[in-house]
């Protein structure tokens, strides 16, 4: 055991853990956020990703201790509904989810990939998303709301 | 008024779920939670606001909302004003949970019912309160005018219970019906009803602000894994605690072959599921080679036969002088939910009662099954359902229901269970595997003379579709109780005027009877894409054979006006005439539905990758309730569709399922997505309305082969059409 101290969307927080405990048992359980997601433990799926210093990673296969003296984005870091990120606008708008429960992947990956690329096409989103998991086939409607942001962020 | 709201003004359920409060009035007073009670369907509350109480509930397509639009037209109050509570058992009837995309016809007629009746009551109360005949009152937004003065349904009802009885048919789940006296609106009447209005879940899934089942925390909760056998139906020899005496706090539960971790860190059960060393006895390989599977489902003894359709003499036709006889076999593999997270469920028994938060989409019998296993009387049990990590049938959120109902009991602690990956793949229960017999026979002018249509395959229900008796859970069967195979099938859902017509089905023997990961249950549309992969490409196989354009083939002989229409909205919508190579259509009907799809696919030869670049679909449900969430329900159908004709085939050897994770059962990524979803609405305010959660997904594995046979001119009978079978095929050709 040995404590790890980073921050998570703003505020700065403590765990005691083995160092191969994945962030996101951190983040659920001893933290006691609902954001992100069991999917797979695998890193195959997307439902656990949140940002490390505005990068997209899988959280169910991150150690913790890779996550010391970082910064931790969650989805619910990443806008409010005060003050929603555009996506997460776009979202809403859309009514894109309907389980919902691979939400962080999608919103949290594209996140990171409009920052890089605002005018990314298509095709590099599609490339971008790759990998991620929506069992309900919700991907024409997250392809819409993904578009509508971008037209905002312009 | 959303869920939050609610939950603010209420005190109640999801944020420290340590204290369940049924949602519903305070004081005493309170009727029995029985379908003869309007109090089960209604309440207002002293503001105003209005609670209904839903029986099934919402799988993330926005059920609630129709609902909510159902209640207020009938009742006249805004749309705003009303909150939907599904799926808790101590708030809400049995109506047979989230079932057979019965939602809108078969649940919320009840609902539209007992609102009715409430705003009769009401408007009867209000009569003698302003003493003016009911019929010259009228109801904005929940408050009664008269011709001098008005009144309010919160002065007249808020806070306070009906006390009032409606007819109650005596039936529990999907037939469960109510008649009252009151008349619901006629749709010329419909003011919030068709409308379309955004969904209610959204923003907190978008946000983060609240939660689903797998964030219920109950203080002093353990965590559990539960151990499945590594291969089917293994029984326990023996298991060597001492393998995980290092992880603090872990102990492991077994009862016969039941076997799981519980400790107070979710990351040490986790360690110790892994860690635990369990000797199983395995079974001498009792599943067929996976490349015999086909062969040993043609070849298996038939356990029951049934003939669903049964018109002219078939054998008269095919006999006759001169026909062409043309003959297909069409085969589909298992497939699993493959949920988007593992199934999860908390339960915590204290002083003689269960209380169990689970994402089953039928919590009711979640209560029942629960109160079988623990031998608690059922009233002594409260299921819960919160939002799941997805659900399309009977998946692993039954098991994990009772799993962590009886770890709470032995432990006499709450016990949070969750599957780990291969729990929700490997061992959900699947959709069947099946072959397909089309035969038919054309006469010299290339009329069909004779159509037959046999589905062989296993049951689709090997294990019931619902949680309500242990004997369909693994926890049931690990401790010996031996499941009751229902034996069941299906048959194409068309309306063509073929005049020597035959459809049927046959069911095989399972392979195993307990614990096995490849029984069977039902997966959204159970049989549905199975059956129409065969007989929608038949059709195009048959309008070859004549010599006809498929569109124009399938307007010849379909007899149902609504399901003609609906190919005749695709084919327009579509340009079918002038879209060129590449596309297919299918159509089918679904109790009440009518749905034709177009697809039009792109074929990349060198690797075999199919690409369904569009769809178009014309969809007619009768009266459109809620258009906007109608649309994605659809598009849902489509995508999820297009991923099982595709990608989806659980894989397995002789005594092990091989597919446990997303790189061993592959589903559609977004590249693989399609680019556009074209909707054709048409709504039939006349005619009671048909369910929309599971129709489309039935037409899209036949679309997408006939597309691909347009496009390629191969015929693909296996699916799923994935690149290997289709460079293969490609090869052969």
């Amino acid at each position: 055991m040995a404590t790890y101290r980073f921050t998570v969307d703003g505020k700065r927080v403590s765990v005691d853990a083995q160092p191969e405990m994945p962030l996101l048992y951190a983040l659920r359980n001893d933290l006691g956020l609902n954001n992100p997601h069991f999917g797979c433990g695998l890193a195959q799926c997307g439902a656990c990703t949140v940002h490390l210093d505005g990068e997209p990673v899988r959280s169910c296969v991150l150690p913790v201790s890779a996550a010391a003296n970082k910064k931790v984005t969650t989805i619910a870091g990443l806008g409010t509904p005060e003050k929603p990120h555009p996506l997460q606008a776009a979202y809403v708008a859309e009514g894109v989810p309907q389980c919902g429960y691979c939400i962080n992947g999608w919103v949290m990956t594209a996140a990171a990939a409009l920052k890089k690329n605002p005018k990314a096409s298509d095709a590099e989103l599609r490339d971008a998303l790759a990998g991620l998991k929506c069992r309900c086939g919700t991907h024409v409607a997250i392809m819409r709301a993904i578009k509508r942001a971008q037209n905002e962020m312009v | 008024m959303d869920r939050r709201e609610f939950l603010k003004t209420s005190g109640a359920l999801v944020v420290s779920f340590a204290a369940p409060v049924t949602p519903v009035l305070a004081q005493s007073g309170k009727p029995p939670l029985v379908p003869g009670e309007l109090d089960s369907w209604i309440a207002v509350l002293p503001n105003g606001n209005v609670q209904a109480f839903f029986g099934k509930m919402d799988m993330g397509q926005g059920l609630d909302v129709a609902v909510a639009q159902i209640v207020a037209e009938e009742l006249d109050v805004g749309f705003d004003k009303v909150a939907v509570f599904m799926g808790d058992t101590g708030s809400s009837c049995n109506q047979g949970g989230a079932s057979g995309s019965t939602g809108v016809s078969n649940g919320a007629r009840l609902m539209r019912r007992a609102a009715a009746e409430a705003r009769r009551v009401l408007v009867d109360r209000a009569a003698e309160k302003l003493g003016a005949p009911a019929a010259q009152l009228r109801v904005e937004d929940g408050i009664v005018m008269g011709p001098q003065g008005k009144t309010t349904y919160a002065e007249l009802i808020g806070g306070r219970y009906f006390n009032h009885k409606v007819e109650w048919n005596k039936q529990t789940g999907n037939p469960m019906d109510i008649s009252v006296p009151a008349k619901p609106k006629a749709p010329a009447e419909y003011k919030v009803v068709g409308k379309p209005l955004p969904r209610r879940d959204v923003a907190w899934k978008v946000f983060g602000t609240d939660g689903f089942v797998t964030d219920v925390r109950v203080p002093g909760m353990l965590h559990a894994r539960v151990i499945r056998p590594p291969r089917a139906a293994c029984k326990v020899r023996g298991i060597d605690e001492s393998s995980i005496k290092a992880i603090r706090g872990a102990r492991v539960i077994r009862e016969k072959d039941f076997v799981a971790v519980v400790a107070p860190k979710e990351w040490d059960a986790v360690r110790a599921a892994q860690k635990l060393k369990v000797d199983w006895e395995p079974l001498d390989a009792p599943f067929p080679a996976m490349d015999q599977l086909y062969d040993h489902i043609r070849g298996a003894k038939v356990v029951k036969r049934q003939d669903e359709v049964k018109k002219g003499d078939i054998a008269a036709g095919f006999n006759a002088p001169g026909v062409k006889v043309v003959e297909a076999q069409y085969e589909w593999p298992f497939q699993s939910h493959a949920s988007m997270g593992p199934a999860c469920a908390v339960a915590e028994v204290k002083d003689g009662s269960c209380t169990v938060w689970t994402g089953s989409q039928k919590p009711h019998f979640v209560r029942d099954g629960v109160a079988r296993l623990l031998e608690l009387p059922p009233e002594k049990v409260r299921a819960i359902w919160v939002t799941g990590p997805g659900s399309y049938g009977r998946n692993d959120a039954g098991d994990a229901a009772l799993d962590a109902a009886y770890l709470s009991k032995v432990t006499g602690k709450p016990v949070r269970v969750q599957g780990m990956r291969a729990d929700g793949t490997a061992w959900d229960p699947k959709g069947p595997a099946c072959v397909h017999r089309a035969r038919a026979a054309l006469d010299r002018s290339g009329k069909v003379v004779a159509y037959e249509f046999i589905s062989k395959g296993f049951s689709r229900q090997h294990i019931a579709t619902n949680e309500s008796q242990p004997a369909d859970s693994l926890i049931g069967q690990a401790m010996g109780v031996a499941p009751k195979p229902n034996q069941i099938f299906g048959t194409p859902a068309e309306s063509y005027g073929f005049e020597n017509k035959l459809l049927g089905w046959e069911t095989i023997p399972q392979f195993v009877e307990h614990c096995s990961p490849l029984r069977t249950s039902h997966f959204r549309d159970p049989v549905g894409p199975e059956i129409h992969f065969g007989s929608e490409q038949f059709i195009d196989e048959l309008a070859q054979a004549a010599g006809e354009d498929p569109v124009a083939f399938r307007l010849r002989y379909l007899t149902e006006p609504r399901h003609a229409a609906v190919v005749k909205a695709v084919a327009e919508k579509s340009g079918w005439s002038s879209l060129g190579k590449g596309k297919g259509i299918a159509f089918a009907e679904r109790n009440g539905t009518a749905v034709a799809v177009i697809a039009q696919v792109e074929v990349d030869r060198a690797s075999g990758r199919v690409w369904a670049r569009k769809f178009w679909v014309a969809h007619d449900c009768g009266l459109i309730i809620s258009p906007e969430i109608l649309r994605t329900t659809i598009e849902g159908n489509v995508v999820q569709g297009l991923s099982r004709t595709l990608f989806e085939e659980v894989r397995f050897d002789r005594d092990s399922v091989l597919s446990v994770d997303w790189a061993s059962y592959p589903i559609l990524d977004m590249g693989d997505a399609p680019e556009s979803i074209e909707v054709v609405l048409i709504n039939h305010p006349e005619i009671a309305p048909s369910g929309a959660g599971e129709p489309t997904i039935r037409v899209i594995p036949a679309a997408v082969a006939n597309a691909f046979f347009s496009a390629t001119g191969v015929r693909l009978r296996r699916a799923p059409l994935n690149p290997e079978r289709v460079k293969a095929a490609l090869l052969r050709a």
